[in-house]
This record gives C-alpha cells, sequence and structure tokens, in this order.
C-alpha cells in the first residue's frame, strides 16, 4: 500500500475554487435587476421546463447558474424553508435574509466537506414596498454571501455584462425598459467574441412585481416579451 | 386523548356554507356566525377561504381545527406548485383534502368534527366544480350545488326551488345569499345578514380567470334587495 500524498488545505480550497469556477463560467448569464415596479430576472435559456428563475415565497425568487440538478436542489430546499416558516409562524416571518442564510449554511457545508463542490452561484432576490427596500444576495459556491444593490451578473461572461450595465441602470426605469436593458446587457460579447442577439424564444424572464398582492411572482412569456422588444406599447 | 364518557369540549362551530355553479364557473358564500353551544361565539367569522388561484374551501364544524386545516390545505397546494412548476389538477385537490379529513376522524370520533365544501375551476374542463365530504375523508361530487353546516338543509331547500341551468354569475350570487337568508331564517346557529353592523355574508367566485372575492359593495347591494323583497314576502 502507497502512502497518500499530503496536499496543503490552501492548495485543496484552491482547486475546488478552480474547478467551481470552471463549471459556472461555461454556461449563459442571468441578470437580476432592479426596477421601478420590482425586481426582474432575466437569462438566456432555451429549455421551457427547466427554470433558471423562479418563484420561493410570496416575495422572494430565486436565481441560479452553473449545473441544473445542484441549484434545483438549492431551489427545493428554499421553498420547503419558506413554506414551513410561513406556515410555523406567519408568513410576513419569511424573509430574504434568512433564506439566504440557510443557503450560505449548506453551500459552505458541502463546499468544505463533500468531495466536490456545488458549481453553482444564486441570487435570492427580496422585492419591498419601494425600490430602497429590495433586497438582492449573491451566493457563491463556497458559501460566501454579499448583498449587492441594483444588480447582480451571475455566470457566463459575467464581468464584460456588469460592466455594460453599470452605467446604463437606473433604479426608476419602467417594466419595458429595464428588460430591453437586460438583454442588451446579455447580448454583450465576451473580449474578442462576436455580439450574438438571444432569440426571444430562448429568454426566461420573470418578475417580482411589488404592485402585485401577496405572490409577487409573474413569469414574462414569450409573447409579453416580443412586445416589449418590438417597442410596441401594450 | 380520550373525553369521560358524556362529556363534550365546547369550541366555536362554523355553520351555514352553500356553492352554486354557473355558465362560468362556481360561487361558494357563507354566513358569519360561530356558535358554542347556544352562545354567539363570534358575529364576523369568516369561513370561506382562498385554496389557491382557481379553487376556494369553505368551512363547517370546529372552527379552531378547520381553521388550521385550511391553512395547512392553502400552504401544501401553493408548495405543490412552486416544487412542480405547475398547479395540481382540480382532483388532486380534492383528494388532498379528503385525506387531511381522514386525518382528523379520531377528533370527530370525539365530536370535534371538520366537514368543509370545496368548490373549484377545473381548467382541464373548463368548469365549475364542486366537491362535498363526510368525517371520515369520503369525497363526493355535487352537481349544480350543494350546502353543508346546520343550516344547509334549509339553503339546499332553498337552492333546488330556484336554481336555473342557465344561470349567469350575478345569478349564482343572488341564489348563494338567498340560500343563506333561508337557512338563518329557519336555522338559529346561522347568522343573518346583520344590517346594524354590516355584517354581510363573504362571497367568493371561481372562473377560468381565477378566484376572486366579491367586493362588499356587491355584496352589499345584493343583500339589500334581498331583504328589501322579504319586507313584503317573508318567505321569498
Amino acid at each position: 500500500m502507497s502512502t497518500p500524498f499530503y496536499v496543503s488545505p490552501e492548495q485543496i480550497m484552491r482547486d475546488k475554487s478552480d474547478y467551481a469556477r470552471k463549471g459556472i463560467a461555461r454556461g449563459r448569464s442571468v441578470l437580476v435587476m432592479t426596477y421601478a415596479d420590482g425586481i426582474l430576472l432575466v437569462g438566456e435559456n432555451p429549455n421551457k421546463a427547466l427554470h433558471k428563475v423562479s418563484e420561493i415565497y410570496d416575495r422572494i425568487a430565486f436565481a441560479a447558474v452553473g449545473k441544473y440538478n445542484e441549484f434545483e436542489n438549492l431551489r427545493v430546499a428554499g421553498v420547503r424553508y419558506a413554506d414551513f416558516t410561513g406556515y410555523r409562524y406567519d408568513r410576513s416571518d419569511v424573509t430574504s435574509r434568512g433564506l439566504a442564510n440557510a443557503y450560505a449554511q449548506q453551500l459552505g457545508a458541502i463546499f468544505t466537506e463533500a468531495g466536490k463542490p456545488f458549481e453553482v452561484e444564486i441570487t435570492v432576490a427580496e422585492v419591498g414596498p419601494t425600490v430602497a427596500d429590495d433586497q438582492l444576495y449573491r451566493l457563491t459556491f463556497d458559501g460566501m454571501v454579499q448583498e449587492e444593490h441594483g444588480f447582480i451578473v451571475m455566470g457566463g461572461t459575467a464581468e464584460p455584462i456588469a460592466v455594460a450595465l453599470r452605467d446604463e441602470h437606473v433604479a426608476d426605469a419602467d417594466l419595458d425598459t429595464a428588460v430591453r436593458l437586460a438583454l442588451k446587457a446579455l447580448s454583450t460579447p465576451a473580449e474578442g467574441a462576436e455580439r450574438r442577439e438571444i432569440p426571444v424564444n430562448a429568454i426566461e424572464a420573470a418578475v417580482l412585481d411589488r404592485t402585485r398582492p401577496r405572490r409577487a411572482f409573474k413569469r414574462l412569456g414569450a409573447e409579453r416579451l416580443g412586445t416589449i422588444l418590438e417597442g410596441t406599447p401594450r | 386523548m380520550r373525553l369521560p364518557a358524556g362529556a363534550t369540549i365546547e369550541a366555536p362551530h362554523g355553520t351555514t356554507i352553500v356553492a352554486v355553479t354557473h355558465a362560468d364557473g362556481v360561487i361558494m358564500a357563507g354566513d358569519r356566525r360561530a356558535t358554542m353551544g347556544n352562545v354567539i361565539a363570534q358575529r364576523d367569522i369568516e369561513k370561506v377561504f382562498p385554496a389557491d388561484e382557481f379553487s376556494c374551501v369553505g368551512i363547517a364544524g370546529t372552527a379552531g381545527l378547520a381553521i388550521e386545516m385550511v391553512r395547512l390545505f392553502q400552504v401544501e397546494l401553493e408548495h405543490y406548485e412552486k416544487l412542480e412548476g405547475s398547479t395540481m389538477s382540480l382532483d388532486g385537490k380534492a383528494n388532498r383534502l379528503s385525506n387531511m379529513i381522514r386525518g382528523n376522524l379520531a377528533m370527530a370520533m370525539q365530536g370535534l368534527a371538520v366537514v368543509p365544501l370545496f368548490a373549484g375551476f377545473d381548467l382541464d374542463k373548463g368548469i365549475g366544480r364542486i366537491f362535498s365530504y363526510d368525517v371520515t375523508g369520503g369525497r363526493y361530487e355535487e352537481h349544480s350545488f350543494h350546502s353543508v353546516g346546520s343550516g344547509s338543509v334549509f339553503a339546499r331547500g332553498a337552492l333546488k326551488k330556484r336554481y336555473r341551468d342557465d344561470a349567469t354569475e350575478t345569478d349564482a350570487v343572488r341564489l348563494a345569499v338567498d340560500a343563506l337568508y333561508d337557512a338563518a331564517d329557519d336555522d338559529s346557529a346561522t347568522g343573518g345578514p346583520d344590517l346594524a353592523r354590516r355584517i354581510f355574508p363573504v362571497v367568493m367566485s371561481v372562473t377560468a380567470d381565477g378566484l376572486r372575492r366579491v367586493p362588499e359593495p356587491e355584496v352589499t347591494a345584493v343583500v339589500e334587495a334581498i331583504v328589501a323583497e322579504r319586507m313584503t314576502r317573508p318567505g321569498g
């Protein structure tokens, strides 16, 4: 029997991080941003049944990039957590902060203990009564949580998209403007690559609309997106 | 838990719920009274609840257990919808409720029965449907109309005479409130319209567009019309 080589913990963590980062960068980007009436979640996803953005609770939504089976696992755990907490106490006791914490614990534990880290990055978004009350949390594969303001871009070639948004994102844009801006940003090419328009039927989009009572989450279908993108007022 | 022979637990009871189908869906209405023995436990209780976007549930029987059952039912339907990404079929929802009632059988044997009435719009069939239950969880589909609770005998009599196949949503609302008036007329545990306090029945309407609670001004208008009519013809 041979003696195993000594590998330093730093090296193990670095390897795991690199592995996860590579996995996440392979897919397409997802963008979450605030607008006047709520939060817009949009990404490129030709698949109609396997969602990248979904509802967690009344005012809370979930967006993810990376490996589907892994983030689907997290989504289901999130829905369970939220429904259970809301039933046990009160609907108003389910908060995005609590959910983000639960995710952070889970992702952190997997990153350190499991043989392979989750190749995912997720956003937990909660819509508030005004834009200033909206909350966006970015959670990375190692369990790190960051609260961000305005927008979050995850996965694929996130950097050029974030740069494109930084100058143009305004908090009081209406939905149509926000959708057009988001899609323009998502089409930003990676350095040295060609610009590529995303076909309407490959866009997955949803909003947390603060004007809706109770369940704020609503998907934007291809038809609705089509009208927005044509620029024709509804 | 077993009570000594002959003993009963005093807990508020909900009374009469009616449901009526019409061309575009289904209406459910409930009076506002909860009783505890001969005492009116609450005069403005709400006993008809939205179950989800396309169905509602009305409760008769022990109010505390029934309201808790509805709360869990609502969570379960929403939970399913979020996990599966689609709404549960109306039959699925009716079966789920049946299971929950069966779970309460031991309590029902002690006198704490919960007997809900379930109604919703079947998106596959494009019609409004009504389901009734017994304490053992037996599930029965009802046609056209149904009523549960202490005043249900009188409400059903009224519905039987006045129901028409071609009823519109407006007709069905009127019919349901009218039936509740008749139930309150003959059953002491069912609350009639409280004109002094402006407490009127809760009315839910489910159609292909989803569930809505019929707004108070609309219900008030219907109630006032019925009361005015009964001034000259008390029997309706």
